[in-house]
Parts: C-alpha cells; sequence; structure tokens
C-alpha cells in the first residue's frame, strides 16, 4: 500500500507534467489535426489522474460518499466534454482541458482532506457549469451589454459599500448573499462588473478624460476593499485595471503612473492600517509573530518543505494541520502531498490559462469584448500569482483563494463563469464583424 | 530565452517610444504605406525563424493572420487594431515573468531555504515521518555509537545511549523536545536513502525504513580523555581542530543519562536549582579572568602595532579611585615587557594598559572578536556579554581589562577565539556533522569546511600566539612546557560571588597545541576550580598526553 502510493506520486507528477507540455505545444502547433490530437491525449490524461487518484482514495477512505463523488466527477468530466463538442463546436476546447484540470487537481485534494466540502465544490461546478452553457447566449442575444457603462458601476460600488458597512459592524466579516445554500461573495459579483464598466467606458472614449474617470471609478473600487481589509481583491481589481486601461489605450505612461500611485498608496496603506502592516511582519519574519500572524504562513512553509520535490504521497502528508488548507493554502497542501514538482506544472497550466485567454483576447475584433475578456484574464493571472506568491512567501500573504482549485462556492462559480464569457466571446468571434457592422448601423 | 524575452521587451519599449504615436497617426502623416509595410514594421519578422520562435510569437502570429483580414471601415483604420498588439505583448511577457519568479522562488525555497524552515522548533509535522522510518543512528568520527533506535518484538521502539552521560548534551535527547545533534540533524535522522529494493522488501514485510545515519566529527578518544579528566568539577570542556572548524569534543558536567531522561525529567524541571540540562560549554556564561588578557593585549597591539613599547614595574597593587587591584595570590611582578606581564598574568599591568587603551578601543576590539553576537553554531548557545562603554567608570574599565568586570564569555566562545589565532587568524566555521550515510553505509552527502570570518589579522595572530607560548614556557602554564608537540595557552582564574556571598575562583584554560601547524584548540572551565595553573591546566594536560599517547 505504501509502495503503491510512492509508485502513485511519480504517476502524478508524470501525468501532470505530460499535460502542462501539451498546453504549450498546443500554442505552437498549427494544423488542426494536431491540435486535436494534443487534445484527446489531454483528455486521457485527465482521466488517468482521475483513476489513480480514485484507487488511492477508495483504498486509504473508503466510504460510499467518496464512491459516488468520484462517479460523479467521472460523469462531471465526460457530459462537459461532450456538451462542449455538440453544443458550441467552435469551443476553445483546450481552455475546456485546462478548466476541468484545475477542477480536478482540486477535487483530490480537496476530497483527501474533508469529503464533505468535496461534495459541495462538486454540485457547485456542476451547477455553474450547466448554468454556464446559457451565457454564450445571452452574449449573443443582450447586445445592450456594452451600453450599460454605469449601471455596472453603480452596483459594483453599491456591492462594495455593503461589503465595508457590514465589515464595520461585524470586524471583518465578507458581506455575501445565499441561494440555495450556496453562498457567493458579493466581491466576486464586482469581479465582473468592473471589468464590465472598464470595457464599456474604454472601448466608447479613450481620450484622457474619459481615461480618468475611469481610474476614479477603478480607484473607488480598490479604495473600498482596503477598507474592508480585503487586501487581496483590492488587488486584482488594481493590476487588472491598470492592464485594462493600457490595452485600451496603448500608452504605456498610464500604468506607469497606475503602478506609481499604487505604490505610494501602498506605502501609505502600510502606515494607515494595522492590519496591512501585520501581514507585512508576517511576511519578513513569520517565526517573530508565529503565535499570531504568522501562524498560517510558518505552517505552510512546513508543509511545502515536508513535502519536497515529490511530495510525501498522497495520503501521507499532513495537509489538515495547515490552517485553511482547503481554500487559501491549498496551494501548500499540494505542494505537501504531491511536491514542488507538481505544484510547479500545475502553475504552468494557469500560465498557459492566461496566455490562452490573451490570445483569444487578441482575436477578438469588437473592443468592448477585446477588453472584457483581457479584464477577466488579468484577474484570473492576478489571483494566482497573489495566492501562490503568498502561500510560498514570496509576497506578503493576501488571503484569495486559488481559482478552481480552492474550496470555496462562490470563487469556483464566478471563475467558471469568467471562462464561460471569454468562452462565449470565442465562440462568437467569427459573428462580430457582422455584429459590429450592425451596432454601427444602430447608432 | 531569457535573451530573447530581454530583446523582445526592449523591442515593445522601442515599439512605445517611437513606434505607437507614428502609428496612432500612421495614415495621415504616410498615406503610401500599405498594410505589409506596417505589419513588417511593428513584427520584428526575424522572430519567426526557425530558432527564435516561442510561445510570445504565436501569440503575434495569429495576430497578424487577422491582420490579413480585409477591414472595410474606414474610420477604423485596421492600424488601430495593430497598434493594440504591443500592449498584449508586454503584458503577456509581464505576466510570464512573475509567473516565472513564482517558479524560481519555489525551486529556490527547495534548494535553499528549506532546511532551515524545517528545522524550526516550531515544526512539528517531521514527527509524521516517524511512522514510516526508524530514526537513524548516531556515530563519532571514530566509528562509536553514540545513539541508536532499538525495536522490541511488538514493535516499540527505545532510543538507546551506549555512553549515557558522557555525550548527554552534544547528542542530546528526543523526548521533551530535541537538543544537541538529535535536533539539528533531526531531518537527516529521519530520512531514508535505502536502495529502492530493500525499501520494496520492507514494504512487504512491513518493516519501517532505517533512517540515515549521521557521522559526527566528535573524536570518542578526545571525549573520554576530556569527560574523565574535567571528572568531578561542574564546567565544561571544548575542543575544535582549528584548520577546519570540527568540533572534535564538547562535555559539560553535571549531565544527566539520556537513556532515563524520560522518567526523571518531570523531577529536573521542577527543581529551580538544577541546570544538568544546561549545556555549559555552549550556554554557561563565565567571567573571562585572565584569559579576557588576549582581548586586551590584541586592543594594545592594534593600536601601538607592536608590543615592544610597553613596560611596567608592578608593585603587586594598583589603587584607582575607590578600587585596589591586586595580582592573583598577592604577586609582585616587578619590572616587566608586556610578554612577562601576560605569561605572569599581571593584573595590575593589564590595569594600567586598560587606562592607556580606554573603552572605546576596548569594545571595538570586542565587537571585533563577536562578543555580543551569535555564536556560528546550530547548537543552543548564548552570546557572550560586554557591557563597558565610555561612560564606564574607570574602575570598571580596569577590571574589564584583565578579566574581571561585568564581562561575561561561554568556553565555546573562548575555544572559537583561540581556534583561530592558531589559524592564522581566521575562525573556521564550527561544525558538528561530517557526513550523512544510508543505512548501509553508502555517504549521501559530507560536509565541507568552509572559513567563517578573519577575526584576526595575520599579524595579529602570530603575535598573540608569542605571548601564548611564553605563558607555557615560562609563566602560568608552566606544566605544559617541554612536550614534543608544543602548547600555546592561557590560563584565567575567574573571581566570581557565591551564592552565599564569599568569593569563588572559576579555573581557566584556553590555547592550542603544536602552534606551528596546529591539531587541537580548547578550552577548560573548571567551576570553583581555584587559580588556572592548579586545575584547568592539569585537566588540559591529561586531554593532550592522552591524545598525543605519552
Amino acid at each position: 500500500m505504501y509502495l503503491l502510493t510512492q509508485i502513485a506520486r511519480f504517476l502524478f507528477i508524470l501525468f501532470v507534467f505530460l499535460f502542462a507540455l501539451m498546453d504549450y505545444t498546443y500554442l505552437l502547433r498549427k494544423k488542426e489535426e494536431k491540435k486535436k490530437r494534443l487534445i484527446g491525449r489531454q483528455i486521457r490524461i485527465l482521466y488517468l489522474m482521475l483513476f489513480l487518484a480514485a484507487v488511492l482514495i477508495l483504498i486509504n477512505d473508503f466510504s460510499i460518499l467518496n464512491a459516488f463523488l468520484l462517479a460523479g466527477i467521472f460523469l462531471y468530466i465526460g457530459i462537459t466534454l461532450v456538451a462542449y463538442r455538440l453544443i458550441y463546436p467552435r469551443a476553445s476546447m483546450l481552455l475546456v482541458n485546462n478548466m476541468l484540470f484545475l477542477l480536478l487537481v482540486g477535487f483530490i485534494m480537496i476530497i483527501r482532506m474533508d469529503s464533505s466540502e468535496a461534495l459541495k465544490q462538486f454540485v457547485i461546478a456542476a451547477a455553474g457549469t450547466v448554468v454556464a452553457f446559457l451565457i454564450p447566449v445571452i452574449i449573443r442575444k443582450a447586445r445592450f451589454l456594452p451600453r450599460l457603462t454605469w449601471l455596472y458601476a453603480a452596483v459594483g460600488i453599491l456591492a462594495l459599500l455593503g461589503v465595508f458597512l457590514l465589515a464595520r459592524m461585524s470586524g471583518g466579516a465578507k458581506l455575501s448573499i445565499s441561494v440555495m445554500g450556496i453562498t457567493i461573495q458579493f466581491s466576486e459579483i464586482v469581479k465582473l462588473t468592473l471589468v464590465f464598466f472598464m470595457a464599456a467606458k474604454l472601448s466608447k472614449d479613450r481620450s484622457f478624460r474619459s481615461v480618468a474617470v475611469t481610474a476614479v471609478i477603478a480607484a473607488v473600487h480598490v479604495l473600498l476593499l482596503v477598507l474592508s481589509t480585503d487586501l487581496g481583491t483590492a488587488l486584482v481589481f488594481f493590476i487588472a485595471a491598470i492592464v485594462m486601461v493600457y490595452v485600451a489605450t496603448g500608452r504605456a505612461l498610464y500604468p506607469a503612473a497606475g503602478l506609481v500611485a499604487g505604490a505610494a498608496a501602498s506605502v501609505g496603506a502600510y502606515h494607515l492600517f494595522g492590519h496591512v502592516r501585520q501581514r507585512v511582519t508576517a511576511f519578513l519574519d513569520p517565526f517573530s509573530v508565529y503565535d499570531t500572524s504568522g501562524y498560517q504562513i510558518a505552517q505552510a512553509l512546513f508543509a511545502i518543505g515536508a513535502g519536497g520535490w515529490f511530495g510525501t504521497g498522497y495520503y501521507l502528508g499532513k495537509p489538515n494541520s495547515i490552517p485553511v488548507a482547503t481554500k487559501d493554502f491549498i496551494f501548500a497542501a499540494i505542494c505537501e502531498e504531491f511536491g514542488a514538482i507538481y505544484a510547479i506544472a500545475v502553475l504552468l497550466v494557469s500560465m498557459s490559462m492566461y496566455l490562452l485567454i490573451v490570445t483569444i483576447s487578441m482575436e477578438l475584433s469588437n473592443p468592448f469584448y477585446r477588453l472584457v475578456a483581457i479584464g477577466l484574464g488579468t484577474e484570473y493571472a492576478t489571483q494566482v500569482f497573489l495566492t501562490v506568491g503568498g502561500v510560498t512567501k514570496f509576497i506578503p500573504m493576501t488571503g484569495i483563494t486559488l481559482p478552481l482549485v480552492s474550496y470555496g462556492g462562490s470563487s469556483v462559480i464566478s471563475t467558471i463563469a469568467m471562462l464561460a464569457i471569454i468562452q462565449g466571446l470565442y465562440v462568437l468571434r467569427v459573428d462580430e464583424a457582422r455584429m459590429e457592422v450592425m451596432e454601427e448601423a444602430d447608432s | 530565452m531569457e535573451r530573447e524575452l530581454g530583446e523582445d521587451i526592449r523591442r515593445i519599449m522601442r515599439e512605445e517610444e517611437t513606434g505607437l504615436p507614428e502609428k496612432e497617426e500612421g495614415p495621415q502623416l504616410f498615406p503610401g504605406l500599405t498594410d505589409e509595410g506596417i505589419g513588417s514594421a511593428i513584427f520584428d519578422e526575424e522572430a519567426y525563424d526557425e530558432e527564435g520562435y516561442d510561445e510570445e510569437d504565436d501569440l503575434l502570429l495569429i495576430d497578424e493572420d487577422l491582420l490579413e483580414e480585409p477591414d472595410g471601415d474606414a474610420k477604423e483604420p485596421a492600424g488601430r487594431k495593430r497598434k493594440k498588439n504591443g500592449p498584449y505583448l508586454f503584458i503577456s511577457i509581464a505576466f510570464g515573468i512573475l509567473f516565472l519568479m513564482l517558479i524560481g522562488h519555489l525551486i529556490y525555497f527547495h534548494v535553499k531555504l528549506k532546511d532551515n524552515i524545517l528545522n524550526s522548533p516550531y515544526n512539528r509535522r517531521q514527527n509524521a515521518q516517524a511512522e514510516h522510518i526508524t530514526r537513524g543512528k548516531i556515530m563519532s568520527y571514530d566509528g562509536m555509537t553514540l545513539a541508536r533506535t532499538e525495536t522490541d518484538d511488538e514493535g516499540n521502539e527505545t532510543r538507546v545511549y551506549p555512553y549515557a552521560n558522557e555525550y548527554a548534551h552534544v547528542i542530546g535527547y528526543t523526548t521533551h523536545g530535541k537538543s544537541g545533534i538529535e535536533s539539528i540533524a533531526n531531518y537527516e535522522l529521519l530520512t531514508s536513502h535505502t536502495n529502492l529494493i530493500d525499501q520494496v522488501i520492507g514494504e512487504f514485510r512491513q518493516k519501517k525504513s532505517p533512517g540515515d545515519t549521521v557521522v559526527t566529527t566528535l573524536n570518542a578518544g578526545l571525549m573520554d580523555a576530556a569527560y574523565y579528566a574535567l571528572g568531578d568539577y561542574r564546567g565544561a570542556v571544548v575542543i575544535l581542530d582549528p584548520k577546519t572548524g570540527r568540533i572534535l569534543a564538547m562535555v559539560s558536567r553535571p549531565n544527566f543519562d539520556p537513556n532515563t531522561l524520560a522518567y526523571v525529567w518531570d523531577d529536573m524541571v521542577a527543581d529551580p536549582s538544577n541546570s544538568q540540562l544546561v549545556n555549559r560549554a555552549t550556554q554557561g556564561l563565565y567571567p573571562p579572568g585572565s584569559t579576557f588578557k588576549i582581548a586586551t593585549a590584541l586592543a594594545y597591539y592594534r593600536r601601538y602595532g607592536s608590543f615592544e613599547g610597553f613596560h611596567y614595574d608592578c608593585t603587586g597593587e594598583l589603587t584607582i579611585d575607590d578600587l585596589t587591584v591586586h595580582c592573583y595570590k598577592g604577586a609582585v611582578h616587578g619590572e616587566e615587557t608586556l610578554k612577562d606581564a601576560f605569561a605572569h598574568s599581571c593584573n595590575t599591568a593589564f590595569s594600567e594598559i586598560g587606562l592607556m587603551l580606554g573603552a572605546q578601543r576596548l569594545t571595538a576590539v570586542a565587537d571585533s572578536l563577536m562578543f555580543g553576537e551569535q555564536m556560528p553554531t546550530e547548537l543552543y548557545s548564548s552570546k557572550s556579554r560586554w557591557s563597558l562603554s565610555t561612560s564606564s567608570p574607570d574602575t570598571e574599565l580596569v577590571q574589564t581589562a584583565f578579566g574581571q568586570g561585568k564581562t561575561l564569555v561561554t568556553p565555546f566562545h573562548m575555544a572559537l577565539l583561540v581556534s583561530a589565532i592558531a589559524n592564522d587568524g581566521v575562525l573556521m566555521k564550527p561544525y558538528l556533522i561530517d557526513h550523512i550515510e544510508n543505512a548501509g553505509g553508502r555517504v549521501i552527502s559530507t560536509k565541507k569546511p568552509a572559513a567563517y570570518r578573519r577575526l584576526f589579522s595575520e599579524n595579529e595572530a602570530g603575535a598573540l600566539t608569542e605571548l601564548m607560548r611564553a605563558v607555557v614556557e615560562e609563566g602560568s602554564a608552566n606544566e605544559l612546557a617541554w612536550r614534543s608537540y608544543g602548547v600555546a595557552g592561557k590560563t584565567g582564574s575567574a573571581e566570581y560571588t557565591k551564592s552565599d556571598g564569599s568569593i569563588g575562583t572559576h579555573s581557566w584554560f584556553v590555547g592550542f597545541t603544536n602552534p606551528d601547524d596546529p591539531d587541537l584548540a580548547i578550552a577548560v572551565i573548571a567551576e570553583d576550580g581555584g587559580a588556572g595553573s592548579t586545575t584547568a591546566v592539569p585537566i588540559a594536560s591529561a586531554i593532550f598526553r592522552s591524545y598525543y599517547g605519552e
């Protein structure tokens, strides 16, 4: 049994590395046939990973729930792949594969730590995927989306104002609404509205005035989040806003000014807010504040170190000794049981996901959707960087989840929705030329 | 790849500086420019040859396909779309670099930072390893087993220490936390490098893998000699190889039996006067007594460049303010040079030197000799204390100059100082673990000696060695003279106030053997042992005799 786990740990590493490698070779291949073959191979790897994990899960931790869950994941992957081929044959299958890969990596880790959380995650991901199939249709029908500029801003700011007021009252709680037992954090919704607002505003008008107005609105979003102590999301918004302005205007001066202002604001925030200082102290020397704010990061580092290059082996580590291991610190748990090489492969897949989104964005001709795609993609990439950087003590911890991998209903839904939007834009890219002409005829 | 990325970035920068404004107004400024012309202006065609091809270029390629599509809109020239690809490329590269930095950091963590983190005393995670691996052996360099784990028929494990009390502090314990080598090498002891076949066989027999063996630098013969020479005295002996920094022996008394520590732990900890667990060699803080005259002499040498100019007439006592300094046991040394004063450990002469130099120069020397600094060892250790400052009264200044005052040192610190003098002024980083083997004896990793810091210039080391030779040849450590191997050293008789208020004297000897090609650097302290020459010197003498086989 121990031996089986030992062999499995190298197989896992082999699988994820091949998967990541194919992501990049895909970007280099030009012939459709070869691309299709790569996609097929990736799907085989997904199933091999699931099979290997299933054997170990059922040996180590047999329960009816786990057995059903594994069968459910098996079906979910299959149905998602088939459904995309049937409904949206022009969708980016690489994007679908990457999404399923990251979800699977997350499932494998969460199920080992907490089966009931894995069940919730599964239900949410499945439901989210079903709903996500509607999004391309909505995008196609709802031509008015680019025109709702100020509605996006209003919704975003009101939601964050709510978060802020509640944070003041209940001491740092995040505002969320509950739909059928699934809680959705407001800040996750605002991730979408802010990008839509900026895309709508900047696609219409790229003058200095317009950029300034956009910047002010974005800054209000960021500030509200900083005041609500949600530094991670604030940074995600900040980076996304800068990237969008840069892409929209093509002027390097704007992002440069933005980064300078951001740096100045960070220094200000460090002196003004105790919770910012705390994070920095815990980053600089977690062991000096081991009993308080340094505890989490210290545990994460022990876990990453214990894993070494090849991991302790599935079910052989102690990921449960890491605080919030299924959420903010899931990367540390992965590093522990699957090792640094596996974790690096997961990072490479995340990076290829971003490059793919950038490529898709470039292929779009409608300026509004171009900006939406790059904005959402940048939010994704920033989130990955912040959470992995925080857990590995490369940057201060900002308390943010690893998209698709971490447990967390609203984060999974918003990421699946985000990918569905990008997928929808990609599917519709051929129609765009026509849409543009029609839009201009409208106005 | 990196060079190409760099070039890409520079290319974008160029485009941003010059290309973009041009393109924005392109149709007006260069009406004759064709689509293809703009395309090749933006995209470096060379980037597409076979070698230079990478994914960022691929992003461009896709876009170039797009550009081929005719765009019928006159108000929105194709150039508008094209100019945006610079930012896309730039952002892709920026995020690509961020991700590669993350990966680089993760690799750096595992290569460089991991061991420090894992050895943190807060880390309780390694105990998980113990479920699959039997804790490895600890051996002396000359092949004696110092600690091993025995497993009975029911699989219960006992850690056995064959030498019991003798190695108690340096090997340490694993009950109630960990100390000594058991703590320093915990990670290695719980890591198994047995070959795969053995692991497979063990797996089928449901046996644990044997952990790696830690081979220390300790010399069992020297340990025996030091342990028995110290006898019943409380105190410590530290012996190093000055040329490599290998710790050859480290003994501390009183001690404990690590085999039975679990049973007596509660009583031991409950008794506040009990200090058996303290490793006096690295943690014990003592007044240095006359051994500190090495530092004072160094301060003189640094001030005047040689010892030649100093002459003093010792009358046996010297009065400064309300303090009268006496030489030890009321000796009167008469007319003397600095070398004589050092050899006979004349307190009044060194008081005079202290007054000549002042607090600032003495403090500068103390700082350069690692007072108040963390010792370069992973063992639990105390920092030596230095409290003299320019605002201290002269009485404290003179006392400090001959090693009383408020200065406190660890025996380990003194051993490091003399080992640096022996090694032409360079302190080698002291270490305890020579190499790691797997259970079958195959070497996994070997520690290499490394210089830690230069504490003395070569001239200073040579001059101090001369003084220390004189101590042996004509001074207070005369018992060690006329040995075939030669000894240089300094005695110390450090007065302290006992708990009942009376004055006691700790007996010190620090020095090294075979000054021309040093073998051993040693520090000996026997608590309440009287003058250095009466107790510590004979202890050192016994150790040397045993080592050199006389």
